[in-house]
């Protein structure tokens, strides 16, 4: 390093105000991956363009779980990029290690200001510890929506989108009566299906308030309304309105609802980008996730990704990579994210701006804000910051093979969610072993 | 058996030694490893591990889900090593007999093997998706019949059908050769006495064969144990609700995906084991029946 540095005089000396010095380079490894991973790699460019003092150096790692694997190698070994885009399920491991540098901190340290309290409410609990200390940087956020075939909604004479899920039953009838064979295509996702659907319930998915206040949790998932969802769903799709359409059974509930075999599928609001690129034959838009009648509608959360600024790298990469996010929050960078991509808006000045020119009233982005009513509907409660439970990934595919096999009738759904609990239960054991002592912070 | 002794030389012991350091940075180290971590709760991060002694292999063993692993890489592996051999003989058959055009297609029976496990699972999703693949045709004439995310069986068949169709070529090389190595006299003598092309094969040609049945299945059942992991990912991803979570593919699920390490150089320990135990098997009793010239 010493080395470099003198270096870097030397040639600074030789060239004396001449030329600029060498370009400060910090790594970055993305998992966004296709036209979004092109996105992501243009931020890069743009930020590279924008000045002359640093250079990001992105590299695309084929996926979130990927990109965490990758990282985690590399860090072992000594060679980890100074930030990484991860997805929530695989930061629980990152938060115990201690391994990273928070970006509150950073910004603080490197002199970079930035308005923690322009984040909305529901994206910053999100991301940061107990204290209010941001961890990570929002960026790609998302959260659930259902996209509904306007046409198909007409006909069948139902002139508003239902918000419930009783309301949703009805239109259900209403279809099929008008001759629309599918009104739901469904394809398991336990990141709408329990986790967000919990959130807008206001009931845990588990012990601990979902996990902050200890690893000594416990998963509740089994004797909550969502039970009561799930079978719901099981009976839709044995008296016909449902279908379930997922990759392996040969097509997509996106690809169906894209095609006009089903009227309505759940999905994030990034998908809203992609439909409509799909061109569909028919008008379509979209609405919050509904919830029972008699429960008092709450916020969801966020989802997609966060970048992470991880711990070993030299002061001079860190200034480098605080440069780089507080580039991506302003609100040119975000508008262009929003312009590429079907993400929200991470800030309420770039939100309220948006709104003032009128970007959500017209096609491609008309509604999409909707997201962001779903987000901020009440201040987060301690139920609805989010969820915090260590061996997710785990838990949420034992929760998808479960339902999956309570869907094939090899089980009642109940008996599926009380196994899925009882197996993720082994698996926060485990994670509460592995890091005995310690909790989040 | 005769033995020969070679008198220690420095010559012999450097010639050797990049064999060796390769062998011990790529397959004792990690598994020295694999072995230690087997034994602890090990956190991803690095920041240490807590010594468990045998709970991870307890955790493993209790759980019905993983015996269902086991059962299903078990007949994995028994139906790609006998699907993949039978058609590798049949074929190294015909091109022995020099039929028409063998020439072409005993190049082009050599290529599946080059091509990757994952390659091999994306073009069989092309054959057996439900929605799009030539199977949809079954599901023309009966909606609904053929469906890998509901059926067990169906999608245990997809990939032990990808998984043989990707060894049948290493299987046809050995077999070819080996039916090649046989001395034309012998076959011309048999002619002679009047044996047909069927009689030569199953009482001249299958047992001088044996020697490379014997390699053959072993190495086939190794594979299928251990080079599974592309086709699952790509064709199935462990599913209908677990039933081709090969052994293989449930240590990258729990290990990388899950960050689980400890629990997965558990499980990578028992998968070792019993594929020594197999190859053990192998020689202690099927190759009591091989006869070596």
């Amino acid at each position: 390093m010493t080395q470099r540095l003198a270096t870097a005089a030397l040639v600074f000396a030789a060239t004396a105000g001449s030329a600029s010095a060498e370009k400060i380079k910090f790594e970055y490894w993305y998992g966004l991956t296709g036209d979004l991973g092109a996105v992501v790699a243009e931020t890069c460019n743009r930020f590279n363009a924008s000045q002359d003092q640093f250079e990001a150096v992105c590299v695309g790692q084929d996926g979130y779980e990927k990109a965490v694997q990758n990282t985690i190698a590399a860090f072992r070994a000594g060679k980890h990029p100074t930030l990484l885009q991860s997805f929530d399920a695989g930061t629980a491991d990152l938060m115990l290690s201690g391994e990273f540098y928070p970006v509150t901190q950073l910004m603080a340290d490197t002199g970079v200001t930035v308005d923690w309290t322009d984040y909305f409410p529901g994206i910053a609990n999100y991301y940061s510890s107990k204290s209010g200390e941001f961890f990570s940087m929002p960026w790609n956020s998302s959260t659930p929506v259902y996209y509904f075939n306007k046409d198909q909604f007409a006909k069948a004479g139902i002139t508003e989108a239902p918000v419930t899920w009783e309301g949703m039953a009805e239109a259900f009838k209403a279809l099929k009566a008008s001759g629309q064979a599918c009104s739901l295509a469904y394809a398991p996702s336990s990141w709408i299906d329990l986790e967000q659907f919990s959130m807008a319930h206001n009931i845990p998915v588990a012990s601990n308030n979902n996990g902050y206040d200890g690893l000594d949790t416990e998963l509740l998932f089994n004797t909550t309304l969502h039970v009561q969802h799930m079978e719901n769903i099981q009976r839709w799709i044995t008296e016909g309105y449902a279908l379930l359409r997922t990759q392996a059974a040969g097509k997509t509930s996106r690809d169906s609802f894209v095609e006009g075999e089903c009227s309505v599928f759940f999905s994030s609001i990034a998908d809203h980008n992609t439909i409509h690129k799909l061109t569909p034959a028919f008008g379509w838009d979209v609405q919050i996730i509904p919830t029972y009648e008699g429960v008092e509608r709450h916020n969801t959360v966020v989802g997609g990704a966060s970048l992470w600024v991880l711990a070993g790298k030299t002061e001079d990469e860190y200034k480098a990579a605080a440069s780089y996010l507080a580039f991506l929050a302003t609100k040119p960078e975000q508008q262009f994210l929003l312009e590429n991509t079907g993400y929200i808006p991470v800030t309420k000045s770039t939100y309220e701006a948006l709104l003032a020119e009128g970007f959500y009233a017209k096609a491609p982005y008309l509604n999409r804000d909707i997201a962001m009513k779903s987000l901020t509907y009440t201040e987060p409660t301690e139920l609805t910051r989010g969820i915090r439970l260590g061996g997710m990934i785990q838990i949420r595919s034992e929760w998808q093979s479960e339902v999956e096999a309570a869907l094939a009738g090899q089980k009642t759904m109940k008996e599926a969610l009380d196994n899925a609990v009882s197996r993720g239960n082994d698996q926060l054991t485990r994670f509460a072993q592995t890091y005995a002592g310690k909790s989040f912070p | 058996m005769r033995r020969a002794y070679f008198k220690f030389s420095w010559i012999a012991a450097a010639l050797l030694a990049p064999q060796l350091l390769i062998i011990f940075v790529f397959f004792y180290w990690p598994s020295a490893q694999a072995l230690y971590w087997a034994f602890t709760l090990e956190q991803p991060w690095g920041g240490g591990n807590t010594w468990v002694g045998f709970d991870n292999f307890r955790n493993v063993l209790s759980d019905p889900y993983y015996w269902g692993s086991v059962r299903v890489s078990v007949i994995y592996a028994l139906a790609t090593t006998v699907l993949a051999m039978s058609m590798a003989l049949t074929l190294a058959i015909f091109v022995d007999r020099q039929l028409a055009g063998y020439k072409a297609y005993r190049v082009a029976i050599i290529w599946p093997y080059a091509v990757a496990a994952p390659a091999v699972g994306l073009a069989f999703q092309f054959v057996f998706n439900p929605g799009a693949g030539i199977f949809s045709y079954i599901n023309t004439i009966a909606p609904g019949w053929w469906d890998l995310s509901k059926y067990p069986w169906q999608a245990v068949t997809a990939i032990v059908v990808a998984g043989a169709w990707k060894q049948v070529a290493y299987s046809f090389v050995f077999f070819l050769a080996a039916l090649q190595s046989i001395p034309r006299s012998l076959t011309e003598a048999a002619a002679m006495d009047g044996a047909r092309p069927l009689r030569r094969m199953v009482d001249l040609q299958l047992p001088l064969l044996t020697p490379t049945f014997f390699f053959l299945l072993v190495i086939n059942i190794t594979d299928s144990f251990t080079d599974s992991f592309g086709i699952v990912d790509t064709l199935t991803g462990g599913g209908p609700f677990r039933a081709t979570d090969l052994m293989v593919y449930k240590i990258y699920a729990d290990g990388f995906r899950g960050f689980d390490y400890s629990g997965a150089a558990a499980q990578s320990i028992i998968l070792m084991l019993l594929v020594m135990a197999l190859t053990f098997v192998q020689f202690r009793y099927v190759e009591k029946r091989v006869h070596y010239t």
